[in-house]
């Protein structure tokens, strides 16, 4: 081995926070159906308790024998709401604080899965999970919670787009925290492995590990070294780049899969941000030239950043899946934290961002009084833009009661703080109450 | 099992004796080393074997990092196949 290059390894650990964000093990339920809710749960609880019994411990040893930091040990189960429809309970309250106990008890740091799939209608479980999610938010503390409510082939489902705007309105009222941990999808995936969106789909294998790599500091460094290159150089360098982070969680995900005995499902090539300094999206686009994330030609530099991760990182490893791109969550960056107080960030650029990276509405803290139906509305934007582009959209917007635009809200850990942000007054009230589907776009029909 | 040792620091007298010293104590073979001043900073990398496949690397970095400690340095262990992955098809 080339002594720089050892070093380069090094300094991307070290210095510019390169990690493995996470190893998901993915887990399916569908053996755990019962009638009886009590049976159900406590086949799921001792199911994950045997698949997921060393994940922690094979993630900590990976962590000590490669030096190389895996912040997250987490489990996605099959979406609850298919899970629990057997079962003639009106709440499922008990199903969540069964994946609670077993995630607290194995140490993992999320659940995911207290999930429905509704892009189309509803099904016998679907709406019970979802009224029950308030609940369920606010009194487990390790359960991720999703909801998809649209899709390219099906269209948009408004009577839950309705709906998820209340829920999260009432969820905001028992605690700000709650919908830190509850994201609405249109074109959700199967194998994501990042919260609060993780879901075990049923399309998977019975159990699966799947990799989300992360790395935005070593982006930005690498650019650093191009400045004043052509567009061209920028988009070749983030894709050397790419590459060896995505190789990084590549192996770390064989090693993990091969240690629990399980098959090695995706890795996930996502640039995913956290507070910490050098740790940023917005950082790494203004870097491109950007005077500050959020003013003119932010769209088209994270287009480009979407784009090179994944070409970059296709190659680097066995089967991409996931998200897969760039993260653009407010509150988790630094970088847009700062744009948003400088006044050049705003929801309106956030929404035209989403058009062009992996996910979309991100940790953004709204005031606590903005209307359920306006909240709706900004869900029905965002799958309305990931419908017609054929791209997975999640909204992950928090009210804050009490908090006007301009204050803060402090979340802690890897989902730091954010300022609250101004939505638009106008009313969407009336275009909400209509309900119904919004019919799935012409291109959807390729058959 | 092959591992790299990673030693980084400011050059002083003792340390490759206070890192080898250590290695033939954990009865850590070493397979080849180099040493290079790099942007004014002593760098030293060896190639190790751990003979013991079950070997506790938490506590072996713990170890190697305390006598980083004393000697002024950052010693770090990883396991090879870290840096073939990244930089080797």
């Amino acid at each position: 081995m080339e002594t720089e290059k050892i070093i380069e390894t090094i300094h991307m650990i070290s210095d510019e926070n390169l990690d493995v964000r996470t190893i998901t093990m993915g887990i399916s339920l569908l053996d755990c159906i019962d009638s009886d809710s009590t049976r159900a749960c406590e086949r799921i609880y001792n199911k994950i308790m045997t698949k997921a019994k060393n994940l922690v411990k094979v993630g900590e040893q990976i962590e000590a024998e490669y030096g190389i930091p895996i912040i997250n040990k987490r489990i996605s189960v099959t979406p609850i709401s298919i899970i629990a429809a057997a079962s003639a309970d009106q709440n499922y309250l008990k199903y969540a604080q069964t994946l609670d106990r077993a995630a607290k008890e194995l140490g993992v740091n999320f659940i995911g899965g207290f999930s429905a799939l509704v892009q189309k209608g509803y099904q016998t479980g679907d709406l019970k999970l979802i009224r029950s999610l308030p609940q369920v938010l606010d009194e487990t503390d390790l359960v991720c919670a999703s909801v998809n409510v649209g899709s390219t082939r099906s269209g948009i489902n408004m009577d839950a787009v309705a709906e998820m705007g209340k829920i999260i309105k009432d969820a905001s009222e028992r605690s700000f925290m709650t919908n830190t941990k509850m994201v609405v999808f249109c074109n959700a995936v199967e194998d994501n492995p990042f919260m609060a969106g993780a879901f075990h789909g049923v399309g998977e294998r019975d159990t699966v590990i799947n990799v989300g790599v992360s790395g935005p500091g070593v982006v930005k460094h690498a650019l650093e070294n191009v400045r004043g290159e052509s567009m061209d150089v920028v988009a070749e360098t983030i894709k050397q780049t790419a590459f060896k982070v995505t190789r990084m969680g590549q192996l770390v995900g064989t090693i993990a899969a091969e240690r629990l005995g399980v098959p090695f499902g995706i890795v996930d090539l996502s640039l995913a941000p956290t507070p910490a300094v050098g740790d940023s999206v917005a950082q790494i686009l203004e870097e491109i030239g950007l005077e500050s994330v959020g003013t003119h030609g932010t769209t088209a530099a994270l287009a480009l950043l979407n784009d090179a991760v994944k070409k970059g990182g296709i190659m680097a490893c066995s089967h991409v899946g996931g998200l897969s791109g760039a993260f653009i969550p407010v509150s988790e960056d630094a970088g847009m934290i700062a744009a948003v107080n400088a006044g050049t960030l705003n929801i309106e650029k956030l929404e035209a961002m989403t058009a062009v990276c992996s996910v979309g509405l991100d940790m953004i803290a709204i005031p606590g009084d903005t209307p359920a139906d306006t909240i709706s509305a900004m869900i029905a934007d965002e799958a309305a833009i990931g419908m017609i582009n054929n791209k997975t959209t999640a909204v992950r917007i928090l009210p804050i009661q009490n908090k006007k635009v301009g204050e803060t809200v402090e979340f802690g850990g890897l989902l730091g703080y954010a300022p609250i942000m101004g939505v638009n007054k106008a009313s969407s009230t009336r275009m909400i109450a209509r309900g119904g589907l919004i019919p799935a776009p012409i291109h959807s029909f390729k058959n | 099992m092959k591992a790299i040792l990673t030693t980084i620091g400011k050059d002083q007298v003792g340390i490759i004796a206070g890192v080898s010293q250590f290695l033939a104590e954990k009865k850590i073979n070493i397979l080849d080393v180099s040493q290079t001043i790099m942007d004014g900073y002593f760098t030293m990398m060896m190639m190790v074997e751990i003979n013991d496949e079950k070997a506790d690397f938490t506590a072996l970095s713990e170890e190697l990092g305390g006598i980083g400690k004393k000697l002024g340095v950052e010693i770090k262990i990883r396991r090879e196949e870290i840096y073939h992955a990244m930089h080797q098809l």
